[in-house]
């Protein structure tokens, strides 16, 4: 039978080990942080936009970014650096790293975008008409986030720079099919159809939701599917874990 | 009540199969050597231990504790040093102790001491705020047993924690794998050198292409092929293998500056060796007889399977 306060002090030990470790690697800072600044700058100044309007979505394209940059880090990290063995053979659970990863890229999803949100209210005029919903955004919107960057590093071996390509061969083109730079009700046919299929235009929309009161969908459609998916991905990432471990990590 | 007990051990990965149905008890308080060639199957056989890796059959009970069913509390009782130095570079080796003693919920008073005390008897002292990057690799092994020891486990398990080392860390580990096992720590360690294991353990136990091939105290285990002693000779001028084509004498080695002469009859080979001296003008300069060793019987098992 699992106990829990081992279970839950294993997550919370991991969490503070990934934080102390990860938050200043390069590949985090580059793609968590960095990257989506320059997609706002390239996309959003000088092209005479309502910032306003842009504003939510290009709150949930960072947290998208600063929130699933760590998970993909982390394991690939460690395998190469064989501390992972290590990692295993101490009193945690597999699920407890996996909660750890989720966790640490979770905290460092809200610390940056909330810093970001603090700095922009300082000069566009961005409104939160439903507080709840904004807090719900962050919360679902980070986990949902995280535990995507956790489950892109499972399937690989021991090379950081291998996950990240391909974790951004996942991520960039989510960016431009959820609704960021085209609004949902601007898209048609078959971008409509793949926008549907990507849990970032939820989040997209429930940030809406929270900050300009008009969205697509209900927010309770928004905040199920990133429960939704949330789920999905973390269970997604302890059967390829579990299925690693059966092969020899 | 067996330290460890491991039944029926299967692990293949794909059509290779690593461990071939090992069985094996190590008793509490006993320091036990797990020793085989390259790819035999010693460290899959610590990570099924340990519970990195899950089995395809059978069971390991730590402390009589199923780590499969139990991994938390198995794994609780047990201190594992891996293959190799599996410690946090971008942490100092105190920070790498905090969190090895945080995985094993210390509180921090009793943390805090453990660690000063560790970091003394490890010398790390003087480097304990350092990042363990920047360390030797003896010195990273030493971080590395110094976080499998911080909880003082009731089983230890090391994947051969001196290969690579100077003598010095070499030295140390060792002390410090004697200090555990006087503290009532039961070791499970495997090693490529032979002698190491002749010297720590009580038990050894010689696994070849995933089976288990013997298991015996290291005197019995000598004893098992104890029809060839050997005579290591010298002499103060060069001597070609030609002086030891006789009846008595097996087979003659070059050893450094010395003759090793296997024989079943070590006495008759002495006198024969005096009588060359004499004959031949030749100074003696060392003269030792040795029984069967551990690495005979060690070659033996693992070429013959």
């Amino acid at each position: 039978m699992m106990k829990v306060p081992l279970f839950l002090r294993g997550i919370l030990v991991i969490t503070g080990k990934n934080m102390r470790l990860y938050y200043t690697k390069p590949p985090v800072l580059m793609f968590g942080v960095l990257f989506p600044l320059f997609m706002f700058f390239a996309f959003f100044v000088g092209r005479h936009l309502d910032l306003t309007t842009f504003f939510p979505a290009f709150l949930a394209m960072m947290l998208f970014f600063t929130a699933s940059s760590v998970g993909p880090l982390i394991t690939p990290w460690e395998k190469r650096e064989k501390t992972y063995e290590r990692l295993l053979s101490y009193p945690v659970t597999q699920d407890s790293i996996i909660l750890g990863d989720v966790t640490a890229g979770a905290i460092f999803g809200i610390g940056i975008s909330l810093l970001v949100w603090i700095a922009s209210a300082l000069f566009i005029p961005v409104a939160v008409m439903n507080t709840g919903l904004f807090v719900l955004a962050f919360i679902l919107g980070t986990l949902s986030c995280a535990a995507l960057g956790v489950l892109l590093a499972s399937p690989a071996a021991d090379s950081p720079p291998n996950v990240m390509i391909f974790s951004n061969l996942i991520r960039f083109p989510l960016i431009f099919i959820s609704g960021i730079f085209v609004p949902l009700v601007d898209m048609q046919g078959w971008g409509l159809a793949l926008a549907y299929c990507s849990p970032l235009t939820y989040l997209v929309d429930l940030f809406n939701a929270a900050m300009s009161g008009k969205s697509a969908f209900s927010p309770f459609i928004d905040c199920g599917v990133l429960i939704l998916v949330s789920a999905w991905f973390i269970l997604a990432a302890r059967v390829i874990q579990k299925r690693n471990m059966m092969k020899g990590m | 009540m067996n330290a460890i007990q491991v039944e029926h051990l299967c692990k293949r990965f794909g059509t290779v199969t690593a461990v071939n149905d090992v069985s094996l008890t190590v008793r509490e308080g006993e320091t036990f050597g797990f020793l085989g060639p390259n790819g035999a199957g010693k460290t899959t056989t610590i990570r099924l231990l340990t519970g990195v890796l899950t089995p395809d059959a059978g069971s390991v009970r730590i402390n009589g504790i199923d780590i499969h069913r139990h991994p938390l509390d198995a794994k609780m009782q047990m201190g594992v040093i891996p293959e190799s130095s599996t410690v946090y570079g971008d942490l100092s080796a105190e920070q790498n102790l905090h969190l090895s003693a945080k995985m094993y919920g210390m509180p921090r008073a009793v943390r805090e001491k453990r660690i000063d005390e560790i970091l003394l008897q490890l010398g790390l002292n003087e480097k304990r705020r350092l990042l363990v990057r920047t360390f030797s690799k003896g010195m990273k092994q030493r971080v590395s047993i110094a976080c499998a020891i911080i909880h003082r486990p009731r089983v230890l398990i090391l994947d051969e924690p001196t290969s690579g080392l100077d003598v010095q860390s070499r030295r140390l580990v060792i002390e410090t794998i004697h200090h555990m096992n006087e503290q009532g720590s039961t070791i499970f360690l495997t090693t490529h050198n032979i002698e190491e294991a002749n010297t720590l353990c009580q038990t050894v136990c010689i696994i070849n292409k995933g089976k288990i091939v013997a298991q015996d105290s290291p005197e019995r285990l000598k004893k098992m092929f104890d029809t060839t002693q050997s005579v290591e000779v010298s002499f103060d001028r060069t001597v070609t293998r030609d002086l030891f084509a006789a009846e008595g004498i097996l087979r003659a080695e070059p050893c450094g500056d010395k003759w090793r002469l296997y024989t079943d009859n070590p006495d008759w080979v002495l006198k024969y060796l005096v009588g060359c001296a004499e004959r031949e003008s030749l100074g003696i300069t060392s003269l030792t007889t040795s029984g069967p060793s551990l690495e005979e019987a060690f070659v033996h098992l693992t070429e013959c399977a």
